[in-house]
């Protein structure tokens, strides 16, 4: 009994709130990366793996628009925008020839894709890693640490975003267009909906949204031309997680993750406690395949 | 008057060899090519040459998994790193270095590696188990890179490059020309094994299984059992190519393991056309040619996967059978 007393008196309870603070702050911007790439899933049927990509490209455009206009929320929405125009187009270039054929050849051309646009950006910005300013300056006390408000600003931002997303999805006529492709693709058709333009337009949407989660989180960390990939593996395991295809899974998943992730984080070294997030990952496989967060298995 | 039909005025069977002499005639002037090229070329297209047949083993051995199972593998970047990583172990802890040695301690370590895989991502499909391979090499990645003490770290391990030693027969350092032809000897006989199990019944099984799974299933075979097979053979190809890697650069690195060395894999897949064997080395020679010029017209700074990766998205869209795939049915006879 003593140790186990001793155990949970060593839990540093200042510590757990802070990362509290910190998993939900990032499970919040990892749930708006995810939940693009879950939609594109969950209408297309396309894995995609340049949305890391997508996410740095955004960053990056983020700081050149800041750099160039001085206002970072012009910049946030110049951003959405220019890389939603991108995605709409690289989906009309490469995957719309691939509507039809096995699944399997999307995973390929967006890796494909996921490869030149981070070596272009390599190529473009240079390796040194770009910092945006923060748009917001003030911080208050949490226990011992001066904790900036842009973090719980760009936490309720993403939320917002989400949720007008999920709103638009139930009521909008587009949305009601997106969720009747992703029911039924032929009858979507039959009624006149124009299918190829929802697949490009989800896309799009999906990309605005990984790009702009990348220009929110950007003033936290730098920009560099590999952020993608760190992104785009955590999105991957937090769309498994959550059930592919599922909106409200992801979210939750993401949170979930990103929680236990930072809990870790106060005994594992940081590098180490992506680990974690694997292990869970291996749990779901093993036991609910089709997500954590799936109330009837489908 | 009716004309006598073609082939009973002129026996064409006779006159025309048959397919087993052409394929074996084809692969003797292949290696025969081979084996003269070190000795014609410089130093540098040498090693060049040597390290494109062994990325060319290591997209073979997923090309089993892609191309006669139909499972996109994004993980072979595990198998590889584990063979290395096996491969300097042993070398690093016995002395003096052996190379047999070297080989067994990594067709362990990928032989691990791959077991773990299998066992976890056998029972998914299609992208599910792309995705999970690929975060299943990640999780290796991970340990070797944090685990500073046994791997080195990022910055890797060096050592020393046996002897290439035959028991009480032979026994020579390795200079560039027969660490060529004993890469070259290795591939030829992965070829040839592999060849000969994509043709066996079990072969075939793993072929039914990539055209319909549930039928295959149906019909009464353990399919999970030979998924688990199949991915095993090919980590255990793919770690004997980190074996070959490790010996011919003196050097593992933690880089070789992150996944886009599977990416790459993949790449050569889809380029040289997969399903064929042989395609997958050409497309790794061709991938490794073209960065090769295309970083001598343009310097080492020129981001050579942008146009490779162009050329890669329109082979999938226009091409997807690759360079070889007008062959595949001939080379699969």
């Amino acid at each position: 009994m003593g140790a186990i007393v001793q155990f949970f008196q060593a839990i540093p309870l200042d510590l757990i709130i802070i990362q509290t603070v910190n998993g939900i702050v990032t499970g919040l911007i990892l749930a708006l990366v995810a939940s693009g790439l879950t939609l594109i899933f969950g209408i297309m049927d396309v894995v995609n793996f340049a949305h890391g990509e997508l996410f740095m490209f955004g960053a990056y455009m983020g700081v050149v628009l800041a750099a160039a206009t001085g206002s970072f929320w012009l910049a946030l929405v110049g951003a959405a925008l220019i890389v939603a125009i991108l995605g709409a187009a690289l989906q009309i270039v490469t995957l719309r020839p691939l509507i039809g054929r096995d699944p399997l050849n999307t995973i390929l051309v967006t890796f494909g894709i996921s490869l030149v646009l981070q070596n272009f950006a390599l190529w473009e910005f240079g390796p040194t890693s770009r910092r945006i300013p923060e748009p917001m300056s003030g911080e208050f006390t949490l226990f011992y640490l001066q904790y900036p408000w842009y973090r719980i600003f760009i936490a309720a931002l993403s939320a917002v975003i989400i949720g007008g997303f999920w709103l638009f999805l139930k009521y909008g006529k587009f949305g009601i267009w997106i969720r009747a492709t992703a029911q039924d693709r032929v009858m979507a058709q039959a009624m006149g909906i124009p299918v190829p333009w929802v697949y490009t337009g989800v896309f799009a949407i999906g990309a605005a949204m990984a790009a702009a989660s990348g220009v929110l989180f950007a003033p936290t960390t730098g920009v560099d031309h590999s952020m993608g990939l760190d992104w785009v593996l955590r999105a991957f395991i937090v769309v498994v997680v959550g059930g592919m295809g599922n909106l409200g899974g992801s979210i939750a998943a993401a949170i979930f993750i990103s929680l236990l992730e930072a809990y870790a984080a106060i005994w594992l070294d940081p590098s180490q406690a992506v680990i974690v997030s694997f292990v869970v990952l291996i749990l779901t496989l093993l036991f609910r395949p089709t997500g954590l967060f799936v109330a009837t298995p489908r | 008057m009716t004309v006598a039909p073609f082939d009973k005025v002129m026996p064409l069977d006779k006159m025309r060899l048959s397919h087993t002499a052409v394929f074996w005639i084809g692969f003797c002037v292949v290696i025969a090519l081979l084996i003269v090229a070190p000795l014609f070329l410089p130093e540098f297209w040498r090693r060049f040459l040597t390290e494109c047949l062994i990325w060319g083993l290591l997209a073979m051995s997923s090309d089993l998994l892609i191309g006669y199972t139909g499972m996109i593998s994004f993980g072979h970047s595990a198998f590889f790193g584990l063979g290395m990583y096996g491969a300097a172990g042993a070398l690093i802890a016995v002395s003096p270095p052996n190379l047999w040695l070297a080989i067994l301690a990594g067709l362990a370590g990928a032989a691990c590696a791959a077991l773990f895989v299998a066992f976890f991502s056998i029972r998914l499909r299609d992208i599910y188990f792309a995705i999970t391979t690929l975060i299943f090499s990640q999780i290796f990645y991970v340990i070797i890179f944090t685990w500073t003490k046994v791997t080195g770290g990022e910055n890797g391990l060096i050592f020393t490059r046996p002897h290439l030693s035959i028991p009480f027969i032979y026994d020579a350092r390795f200079n560039s020309t027969t660490m060529h032809w004993f890469v070259l000897a290795v591939v030829a006989a992965s070829y040839l094994i592999l060849r000969r199990v994509t043709q066996s019944p079990f072969g075939m099984v793993l072929q039914s299984i990539r055209e319909n799974e549930a039928r295959t299933r149906a019909i009464g075979y353990a399919v999970e059992r030979y998924k688990m097979m199949s991915v095993m053979l090919s980590g255990l190809f793919a770690g004997l190519a980190g074996v070959l890697y490790a010996v011919q650069n003196q050097f593992v690195a933690p880089n070789f393991v992150y996944f886009l060395t599977s990416g790459d894999t993949v790449m050569y897949n889809v380029i040289g056309g997969i399903g064929t064997l042989v395609g997958p080395i050409v497309g790794a020679g061709f991938f490794q040619l073209a960065r090769q010029l295309l970083s001598q017209f343009f310097g080492d700074q020129f981001p050579y996967l942008i146009p490779l990766g162009i050329v890669f998205i329109a082979m999938i869209i226009f091409l997807p059978q690759g360079i070889l795939g007008f062959a595949r049915r001939w080379l699969n006879r």
